[in-house]
C-alpha cells in the first residue's frame, strides 16, 4: 500500500452491498407478489432438501397392483404405469430441476462474468477470441445446441449441466464485458489506477461489486429457464436418465397414459409451472428493486 | 456508406458458418468411443462392416483428411448418407424440412394474432386492470415449459371434445399429392378443400402449443416499443393537428412500434426453429425435429450432425437478413 492508498482507503463496496440486501428485503417484503414468491419458491427448496421426509412414499418403489390409480387418500395425486407414487415423485423431482438450475447458473454467471470482465478491461487476444466463440455458439438456437451435446455425449446428470453451461455463459459474459467497459471509464476507476492500486484489486473489489447485482438479476432471471430447458431435454429422453425421478421425465412417461391417467403428466408440468413462475415473479420484482431503470410504468 | 455496412455484415456471417460447420465436424468425435462401434452397436457385426463404415465415414484416414473430405463433400451439397436407412440425409432433411417450415410459419401466425392487438391495447392505458392482465398473463406464458402445454391442449381439446387430431399433418384417407411439399399450398394448388380443412384442423394445435408461448414474449416488446412510439413528439404533434386517437394509434405509433416488433421476431425464429423440434415430438409432426430426436435415439449419429448444422446455418441466415433489413429500414442503425 502506498502513501495514497493509505490516506484515501476505498472502502464504499462494503456499505453498497449491505444497503442493497437491505433493500430487497424491504422492498420484497412490502409488496404481496414479491412475498409470495419468495415464500413459494423457499417451500419447494424445503420440499428437495428435505426429499425423503417429505414425500410420503418412496419415489422408485413399483407396485403393480395399483398401477395407474387415480388420486386417492393413499395417493394423492395418484401413481403412474408403474404404481409409482406421483406425489412422491414430484417432490423428488424438484431436486433434479433445482440442482441442475442452479449449478447451471452459477457455471455460466461465474465464468461468464470472468471472461468478460478480463476480456474488457485488458482487450486483445483475450476479447478476441471470447468474441468469436460468442458469435459461434449464438449461431445455435438453445434447444438444439443441447440436445446435440446430450445425444453426443450421452445422458446424466453432470452431461446435462455441461451441455447447458457452455452456452449459458455466453449472456454472462456480454452482461460482464458491458458493464465493465462502462465502469472501468468511471472516474473512480480512474482514481483508483491513478493510485497504483494493481489490476486484480481494481476488478475484484472495485468494478466487481458494481457490477454483481446486475449479473445478479440476470442469473435469477436465467434460472427459470434452464430449469424449463433441462425438463424439456428430460422430456425428449436425453437428459437426466430415467433412473432418477424428473419433472421432464415424468411428463413423457404420462404422455402415452394422457386419456386414461391425466395425472401423470399433469402434475409434474404444474409443480415445474408454479416453480419457474415464482422465480420469475422474483427476479421480476428484485429487478425493480435493485435496478430502477425498470420500474414498470 | 450503407451498402458497405450491409456488405461488411454480410461478410461476418461466412467465418460464423465455416465454424458451425467445423464444429458439426468434430461432434462425431464427442461419443464416448469409436463412433463406428456406437453406431452399429454390438449386436454382431463383422470386421469387415466395421471397416466398411469406417471407410463411409472416412474414418480410416488422418483428422486432417477427414476435415478436408468433409468441407469436399459439403461444397458438393453432399451432407452424408444414413447409416440406418443407407440414403443421403440431404433427402430425408429435403422430405421434412417442408413441414417444419409449415409449422414455424404457423406458429409466427399464432404468436402475431395473439400478440400485436394484446401489446396494443395494453399500451394504450399502462397501469390500468387490462394492462395488469396483459402483463401477468404473459408471465405466465413465459413461464410456461411449451411440451406441457401441448399436453394440456390435447387433454382439452382433444379427449373431450374430440375434435381435433392430436398427430400427424393430415387424415390418412386423404390422398394429396406432394408439390412443394407445403401442405396448405399443395391443397390450395391441387384445389382440395376438404385437404386443406384437414391441413388446417392438424396444423391448429401445434401451432397453438408454441404460438401461446411465443406470444407472451413477443407481447411485451410490442407493448414497450409502442409506450416508446407514443411518448415521441410526432405524436403529440398529430394530435396537436386534430387527427382522432384511433388513427394516431394505427397509423402514426403502432407503424413505428412494428418496427422493433418485427426484429425481435425474426431473431427469436431460431429458437422458434428449435422449441419446433419438442412440439414436433408432442403431435408427432413428420418435421426435421424429430427427425433428429429419431436418429438420436437410432444412433444415427451422420442425420443428427447434418440436421444440427442446417439448423444453425438457418439461423445464422435469419439473423442476417433481419439485421441486413433493420439496417435498410433504419439508416442509423450500427451493424456489427
Amino acid at each position: 500500500m502506498n502513501a495514497l492508498q493509505m490516506l484515501y482507503p476505498i472502502q464504499r463496496h462494503g456499505i453498497r452491498a449491505f444497503s442493497s440486501i437491505n433493500r430487497l428485503s424491504a422492498g420484497l417484503g412490502a409488496e404481496p407478489v414479491g412475498l409470495i414468491a419468495g415464500v413459494i419458491v423457499v417451500i419447494y427448496v424445503l420440499a428437495a432438501v428435505l426429499a425423503p421426509l417429505v414425500a410420503p412414499h418412496n419415489p422408485g418403489a413399483t407396485d403393480l397392483a395399483v398401477r395407474l390409480a387415480p388420486p386417492s387418500r393413499a395417493h394423492w395425486f395418484g401413481t403412474d404405469a408403474l404404481g409409482r407414487d406421483v406425489l412422491s415423485r414430484t417432490v423428488f423431482g424438484a431436486r433434479v430441476s433445482i440442482l441442475v438450475g442452479v449449478l447451471t447458473v452459477g457455471i455460466a454467471a461465474v465464468v461468464g462474468t470472468v471472461l468478460g470482465m478480463l476480456g474488457a478491461y485488458f482487450r486483445g487476444g483475450l476479447d478476441m477470441i471470447g468474441a468469436r466463440l460468442v458469435e459461434l455458439l449464438q449461431a445455435f438456437p438453445y434447444l438444439i445446441f443441447a440436445v446435440a451435446m446430450m445425444a453426443f455425449l450421452g445422458p446424466g446428470f453432470w452431461n446435462l449441466i455441461w451441455a447447458l453451461a457452455l452456452k449459458g455463459w455466453i449472456e454472462f459474459y456480454r452482461l460482464a464485458r458491458g458493464e465493465t467497459l462502462s465502469q472501468a471509464s468511471e472516474e473512480y476507476v480512474e482514481a483508483a489506477r491513478a493510485m497504483g492500486y494493481p489490476s486484480s484489486w481494481i476488478l475484484l473489489s472495485e468494478i466487481l461489486p458494481n457490477i454483481m447485482n446486475t449479473v445478479a438479476v440476470v442469473a435469477m432471471l436465467r434460472l427459470g429457464f434452464f430449469m424449463v430447458l433441462e425438463a424439456s431435454l428430460s422430456f425428449l429422453g436425453v437428459g437426466i436418465p430415467p433412473s432418477i425421478p424428473a419433472w421432464g421425465s415424468m411428463i413423457n412417461d404420462g404422455r402415452h397414459v394422457l386419456f386414461i391417467a391425466w395425472w401423470v403428466s399433469t402434475i409434474p408440468g404444474l409443480a415445474l409451472l408454479v416453480l419457474v413462475l415464482a422465480i420469475n415473479l422474483l427476479g421480476e420484482r428484485v429487478r425493480e428493486i435493485l435496478d430502477p431503470r425498470w420500474k414498470t410504468a | 456508406m450503407q451498402l458497405v455496412r450491409i456488405l461488411r455484415r454480410v461478410l461476418f456471417a461466412i467465418p460464423v458458418a465455416l465454424g458451425v460447420a467445423v464444429l458439426a465436424f468434430f461432434s462425431l468425435h464427442l461419443l464416448p468411443g469409436d463412433p463406428v462401434q456406437i453406431m452399429l452397436g454390438d449386436t454382431n457385426t463383422s470386421v469387415a462392416q466395421i471397416q466398411a463404415m469406417q471407410r463411409q465415414l472416412h474414418l480410416d484416414q488422418p483428422l486432417h483428411v477427414q476435415l478436408a473430405l468433409f468441407f469436399g463433400q459439403l461444397a458438393r451439397g453432399n451432407l452424408g448418407a444414413s447409416i440406418v436407412q443407407q440414403r443421403p440425409v440431404s433427402a430425408m432433411i429435403a422430405e421434412t424440412l417442408p413441414a417444419t417450415i409449415e409449422l414455424t410459419a404457423a406458429t409466427l401466425v399464432v404468436a402475431i394474432v395473439i400478440a400485436v392487438p394484446l401489446g396494443l391495447v395494453s399500451a394504450i392505458r399502462p397501469g390500468s386492470w387490462i394492462d395488469r392482465t396483459v402483463l401477468s398473463t404473459s408471465l405466465l406464458g413465459a413461464s410456461m415449459p411449451a411440451f406441457w402445454f401441448g399436453l394440456l391442449l390435447i387433454l382439452f381439446l382433444a379427449v373431450d371434445a374430440r375434435a381435433l387430431p392430436t398427430s400427424g399433418r393430415i387424415d390418412s384417407t386423404i390422398g394429396l399429392q406432394p408439390v412443394t411439399g407445403f401442405m396448405v399450398v399443395d391443397s390450395l394448388l391441387a384445389q382440395n378443400w376438404g385437404a386443406l380443412l384437414s391441413v388446417l384442423r392438424h396444423l391448429i394445435m401445434p401451432a397453438l402449443t408454441l404460438g401461446v408461448v411465443f406470444a407472451a414474449v413477443l407481447v411485451r416488446t410490442i407493448r414497450s416499443s409502442m409506450l416508446d412510439a407514443m411518448r415521441r413528439q410526432y405524436i403529440t404533434t398529430a394530435r396537436a393537428k386534430g387527427v382522432s386517437e384511433t388513427v394516431v394509434i394505427v397509423k402514426h405509433a403502432l407503424r413505428n412500434a412494428l418496427i422493433p416488433a418485427v426484429t425481435v421476431a425474426g431473431l427469436q425464429v431460431g429458437e422458434l426453429l428449435g422449441g419446433n423440434m419438442i412440439v414436433e415430438t408432442v403431435f408427432a409432426w413428420p418435421g426435421v425435429g424429430r427427425l433428429v430426436v429419431n436418429s438420436i435415439f437410432a444412433k444415427d449419429y451422420v442425420v443428427v450432425q447434418a440436421a444440427v448444422m442446417l439448423y444453425a446455418i438457418t439461423y445464422v441466415a435469419a439473423n442476417l437478413v433481419v439485421d441486413v433489413a433493420y439496417a435498410a429500414l433504419d439508416p442509423q442503425m450500427e451493424l456489427g
